[in-house]
């Protein structure tokens, strides 16, 4: 029996009230690739943030390399040969890839021999890795891709032999993550040790030797990736068997409720994000859009739901909408008609320190129904809320507490349950499951389906595929702000989308 | 869950930051060779003791509630005005110009009309800074500290250059004319059978600033416009996806802001000197900040905060007159309750979110 | 002949009126590069001000009331870390308290003191910083354009103008070229970044502020101790926020900082001297010219003359998610 590169035991870790990792053990062998999987909120980037001594447990032990090693700062898991590449790149925009590598770890008080050094050791990690970047260049200048090489080589620069890595797939490509597996494959061949944290389960059984599994802070089960399958792995993150797919009658579609034509996009950098395209949503069908984060997605709700504006031609029931000024902003678009489930519920969709009850008319606060003279019903707005609460089942039923002490899936709900209940002509939804329990996904789902049965227009903004084919009658890829295709999901599979939101036109398109 | 109860957060973290203050402040006038218990008895009679000293008192407080509400309507919309000092300037230029120039018949409409112009002249005071954070994001701190300074040249180019009655050295505007006279506490009083102070500033102008407590609730709580300022003051990408435009709500609010700050002339020039003279406002803009963090930013919160810095500021001139303690001990006291309400909120906040948090598993 | 001399007076009045400045806005340069806002600069200079005044003032060495003078700036920048990088607190706030903390206790000191309602004693001989001459000044002074240039722009300035201006070159050098500048403008910019890569945020953060102590000190100090003869209530007068404007103007760049303040030294240089100012008809007031910084830097922060882009973690404190 080799002694394990990492161990951890009785791990518990609470943000004030919140327990996010409950005494959890595990151990590592060296030279293996580790799966972590759980749930959004699991609390997997929280453990390996206390591995690396970004957050200090409260609770438990860790042994590195069969040694009890105290971590109480970054630094030390530097020292012990730990390096993290985090969900959220931790990369200072305006220096150069080189700079970025170099800080923290400089020799000496002057800057030119360090930068001189990490060159020279660059160009042999990239030859060895094949880790191609251009040392010159500036973050803000390079991809999202080049950005999680440059935090590699970052680790690797660091002598690191432990290297945790979080969510990276969640910005890339298929290709580009395969091209990243590789990489791993490469490093684990090396001899070094690897944690790969995710939620997708197709990577766990690709690119893992052995997979633990966790759930509401603790850890449900450590097995050998090749004794396991996706569906017993699902099972162990969520608790019970797992609906995979929706219930749902084939659509009827109707006639076209949002036409969109040559729609262009620019962000406020200037940089144009949505391309020219075109869609249609019919009224009784749900149109998904597949694509990795950042290929103009979120600009386009954004332009639909009136929070950017945009050029080209967009049309509701036939009739041409404004694309800029006062007729194209929120309060214009819900007069329209468009209901909208925004991507961040917690940025955009709700005011997370209104009470449940203010938050229910968020974006309808000017509707009469809600008025008494020049001041608001207040009352009238706490009757409403107390209906949706029953209606939509939110947990604790109470419209007195304030949005950010709801969970996830309870908070969604409640802005489900606003947008749905306007009975929109078209609903617009980003991400409606991201970071919502199982039990809150179905329940959402549900009501999605139920309002595309009533006859309206749904256009759906997904990056989780899964979520695309289940709820999809038809879905269209993103890339670079095009759209690189149509399909109809029984005719197509994951590996045809995932060419086509990789940019690789298909035969049809 | 929250961390703690509301009543802790409302009351318990002002009362304790405020006793730290206090603390400090004691042991200021230690440092100085002064008796803290003396001084305090000193400024409780001067301040409190009397009609005169009432008087005083809610003279000044009239001042703090037109700014502490000018900051907080501000903070709101998570806008940081410091520029209340200039904007109440501004309020006092065009109090002295309705009062100056045109012949009132009485002073009920005098006031109507100078209410109108001072608020205006803060508004308009406050509308550049608005327009260009809101417009060309330019930050408001920094332009509104440029304005103050912007302010008092203004003003001293038009008391030197322009409303310095001829022959006169003093860089001041001419009295007002009787009819503009506003009644004080003691004219008010009188008829009720009250004996008030007839020294004392205090006037009418106190009703105005407790009206003002009462609309500005009212707006910040009870209307459209209230919720989308607190919208935008929360969050402002959820305020762009409910369709609330930030630059019109950053614009609104600061003219409030503005407005309000500037209502104050109709205190300390309309009320008070009944004319207009360098440095009128002597402060009360920058003491808006701190009314306005001890108040929690809510009206009944800025009214309460308000008397005690009235009392403070009629309690240190006392002492200044009766013993060598300089009024800037009121100043230090200021920055004191700034410092422990404002910026250390989290020094007293955090040991007590530990606290309830123990209490509630021990309650488990 | 007339003319150009009044061009160097005025430009010798310049320099001196732009150090303080210069100073602190070099101070500000620290603090804000690591991602600490600072609108208390004013109030830091004018607590040097008045305790370099009031220990040269009783000891005679201008030297120990420099100290002082550092020490008392470095205690006010020690409640601004303590506030806005220990306790997350609002920088802005935390700013304003310490501006009127320092306007209210250096009264209050001073009157417990000194009882001469809130100044010092006035300082002579060497409890002032005495001008430095430069080799043949006096000799050089007769020489047409050279010779005032030497004698009166250049030399006989006090030592801490001529360490106000070394230090624009150093702090280009520290910032551009040395580890711990590369690590300072990091966390300015993500502190996250600085501290995953194992370096503590918050000592970067308390070094920065502390370097701004010493640099308001120094500032306080030329104030009270070489441009006047001793502290008078409130002798900063604005200069900590004509530092900050300097600052933006600047955007957060040591030499074009030295630029910025000496434009402003010019300014408040031709408001002393000419108070209204005939333009061929046209008479600025004076209080035009007292306003001009203030009003320039407005028109700089809209935008009408580049954008300028603070450190892009200013005014935040560094939190860890969660």
């Amino acid at each position: 029996m080799t002694v394990p590169a990492i161990e951890l035991k009785g791990i518990s870790k609470a943000f004030g009230p919140v327990q996010a990792n409950k005494d959890i053990s595990i151990s590592v062998a060296p030279g293996t690739i580790h799966g972590i999987i759980g749930e959004n909120g699991a609390g997997k980037s929280t453990l390996m943030s206390i591995l690396y001594g970004f957050y200090k447990a409260d609770k438990g032990e860790i042994w590195i390399n069969g040694k009890k090693t105290d971590i109480p700062d970054s630094q030390a898991a530097i020292v012990a040969g730990i390096g993290m590449v985090f969900q959220h790149f931790k990369l200072v925009e305006n220096f150069t890839v080189l700079e970025n590598i170099v800080l923290g770890a400089e020799d000496g008080g002057l800057l030119a021999p360090s930068l001189a050094k990490a060159r020279k050791e660059l160009k042999e990690l990239e030859e060895e890795y094949e880790l191609f970047v251009d040392p010159d260049k500036r973050i803000d200048e390079i991809g999202v891709g080049m950005q999680q090489r440059v935090e590699i080589l970052k680790a690797l620069y660091r002598k690191a032999e432990i290297l945790i890595l979080d969510e990276p797939t969640g910005v890339l490509t298929p290709a580009e993550a395969d091209q990243l597996f590789r990489i791993l494959d490469r490093l684990r061949a090396e001899g070094k040790t690897i944690i790969l944290i995710t939620h997708k389960l197709r990577e766990i059984m690709e690119a893992t030797d052995t997979v633990s599994v966790m759930r509401r802070g603790q850890m449900t089960a450590t097995v050998k990736t090749a004794e396991t399958n996706p569906e017993e792995l699902a099972e162990l993150m969520v608790g019970r068997k797992v609906l995979l797919r929706v219930d749902k009658v084939p659509a009827k579609p109707g006639k076209p409720t949002l036409e969109i034509e040559n729609l262009r996009v620019t962000d406020s950098a200037g940089v144009e994000r949505v391309k020219g395209i075109d869609l249609t949503v019919r009224a009784g069908e749900i149109v998904g859009i597949a694509g990795v984060a950042g290929n103009g997605q979120s600009e386009l709700l954004e332009v639909l739901g009136g929070m950017r504006p945009g050029s080209g031609v967009i049309k509701l029931n036939g009739t041409p909408l404004a694309l800029s000024g006062p007729e194209a902003d929120g309060q214009a678009r819900r007069a329209q008609g468009i209901a909208h489930v925004p991507e961040d519920r917690q940025r955009e969709g709700l005011i997370m320190d209104f009470h449940a009850w203010e938050n229910v008319a968020f974006g309808y606060h000017r509707d009469l129904a809600y008025q008494r003279g020049i001041f608001m019903n207040n009352a009238a707005l706490r009757a409403d809320t107390e209906r949706k609460i029953e209606k939509f089942d939110v947990r604790p039923p109470n419209g007195w507490l304030s949005a950010k002490n709801f969970s996830g899936g309870n908070q969604q709900k409640i802005v489900v349950a606003r947008e749905i209940e306007r009975n929109p002509d078209l609903l617009l939804v980003g991400q409606p499951t991201r970071g919502v329990d199982i039990g809150a996904i179905e329940f959402i789902h549900k009501q999605i389906v139920a309002l595309r049965d009533q006859g309206k227009a749904i256009l759906l903004v997904s990056v989780e595929l899964e979520e695309i084919f289940s709820l999809s009658d038809r879905i269209a890829v993103m890339f670079d702000g095009h759209i690189m295709g149509e399909r109809l999901p029984h005719e197509t599979d994951e590996k045809e989308l995932g060419l086509l939101m990789a940019g690789v036109a298909g035969e049809a398109a | 869950m929250d961390k703690m109860p509301k009543w802790a957060d409302v009351i318990l973290i002002p009362l304790i930051s405020l006793i730290l203050a206090a603390i400090l402040s004691t042991l200021v006038i230690l440092a100085i060779g002064e008796n803290p218990v003396e001084a305090v008895n000193l400024m409780v009679t001067g301040a409190l003791g009397s009609t005169y000293g009432w008087g005083y008192t809610l003279y000044y407080a009239t001042n703090f509630m037109f700014t502490g509400l000018a900051v907080a309507v501000a903070f709101h919309a998570r806008l940081f005005n410091i520029g209340g000092e200039g904007q109440a300037m501004l309020g006092g230029l065009g109090v002295a110009m309705v009062c100056l120039y045109v012949p009132w018949p009485h002073w009920s409409i005098a006031l109507l009309a100078a209410m109108a112009a001072g608020m205006l002249f803060g508004a308009a005071w406050a509308a550049i800074p608005a327009y260009l954070q809101a417009k060309r994001g330019s930050h408001i701190v920094i332009t509104t500290i440029m304005f103050n300074f912007i302010a008092a040249a203004l003003l001293n180019y038009m008391l030197v250059n322009v409303m310095r009655p001829a022959g006169s050295q003093d860089p001041a505007t001419a009295r007002f004319a009787e009819a503009v006279h506003l009644p004080t506490l003691h004219e008010m009083l009188a008829p009720i059978g009250i004996n008030f102070s007839k020294a004392a500033p205090a006037n009418i102008s106190l009703i105005i600033a407790v009206i003002a407590c009462i609309v500005v609730w009212a707006l910040i709580w009870r209307t459209r416009l209230g919720y989308e300022i607190r919208a935008y003051g929360h969050s402002e990408t959820g305020a762009v996806y409910a369709g609330i435009s930030p630059v019109r709500i950053t614009i609104v609010a600061m003219l409030i802001s503005g407005a309000l700050a500037g209502l104050m002339a109709i205190n300390n020039v309309m009320g008070e000197a009944e004319r207009l003279v360098l440095n009128s406002t002597e402060g009360a803009g920058f003491i808006g900040i701190a009314v306005a963090l001890m108040g929690r930013s809510h009206p009944f919160g800025v009214f309460l905060a308000a008397i005690l810095f009235g009392f403070l500021y009629q309690g240190g001139a006392e002492l200044a007159l009766w013993t060598s303690i300089p009024r800037e001990l009121i100043v230090v006291i200021q920055a004191l309750v700034i410092l422990f309400t404002g910026a250390l909120d989290n020094m007293v906040r955090m040991p007590l979110e530990k606290l309830f948090l123990a209490l509630r598993k021990e309650a488990n | 002949m007339e003319l150009f001399l009044t061009i160097v007076q005025v430009l010798d009045s310049t320099i001196r009126l732009a150090t303080p400045l210069l100073l602190a806005c070099l101070a500000g340069l620290y603090s804000e590069r690591a991602g600490i806002f600072d609108i208390g600069l004013e109030g830091k200079m004018l607590m040097a001000a008045f305790f370099s005044a009031a220990v040269a003032a009783v000891t005679g060495s201008v030297w120990l009331g420099l100290l002082a003078g550092i020490a008392s700036s470095l205690v006010l920048s020690g409640l601004h870390g303590l506030a806005s990088i220990t306790f997350r607190g609002n920088q802005l706030i935390s700013g304003v308290a310490i501006n009127f903390l320092a306007a209210g206790l250096t009264v209050l000191v001073a009157q417990d003191w000194f009882q001469q309602g809130g100044r010092t004693p006035s300082l002579f001989g060497g409890g002032r910083f005495e001008p430095i001459n430069f080799p043949f000044a006096e000799a050089l002074s007769g020489v047409p354009i050279i010779g005032p240039i030497y004698a009166e722009l250049l030399s006989g300035h006090s030592i801490l103008v001529y360490v106000a201006f070394l230090m624009v070159p150093a702090t280009w050098w520290v910032l551009f070229r040395t580890r711990f500048g590369l690590r300072l403008r990091a966390v300015g910019e993500n502190p996250a970044a600085v501290d995953t890569a194992g370096v503590s945020v918050v000592g970067l953060r308390y070094a920065a502020v502390a370097i701004c102590g010493v640099l308001c000190g120094i500032a306080g100090a030329y104030l009270a101790t070489a441009l006047q003869a001793g502290f008078v209530k409130d002798m900063t007068a604005g200069r900590g926020f004509i530092a900050l404007a300097a600052l933006i103007f600047a955007k957060w760049r040591p030499w074009h900082a030295m630029w910025a303040c000496l434009l402003f030294g010019l300014l408040q240089a031709v408001a002393l001297r000419f108070q209204n100012i005939d333009l061929g008809g046209i008479i600025i007031p004076v209080q035009v010219m007292d306003a001009l910084p203030y009003i320039l830097t407005v028109v700089i922060l809209a935008g009408f003359v580049g954008k300028a882009v603070p450190p892009r973690a200013g005014g935040e404190p560094y939190v860890k998610e969660r």
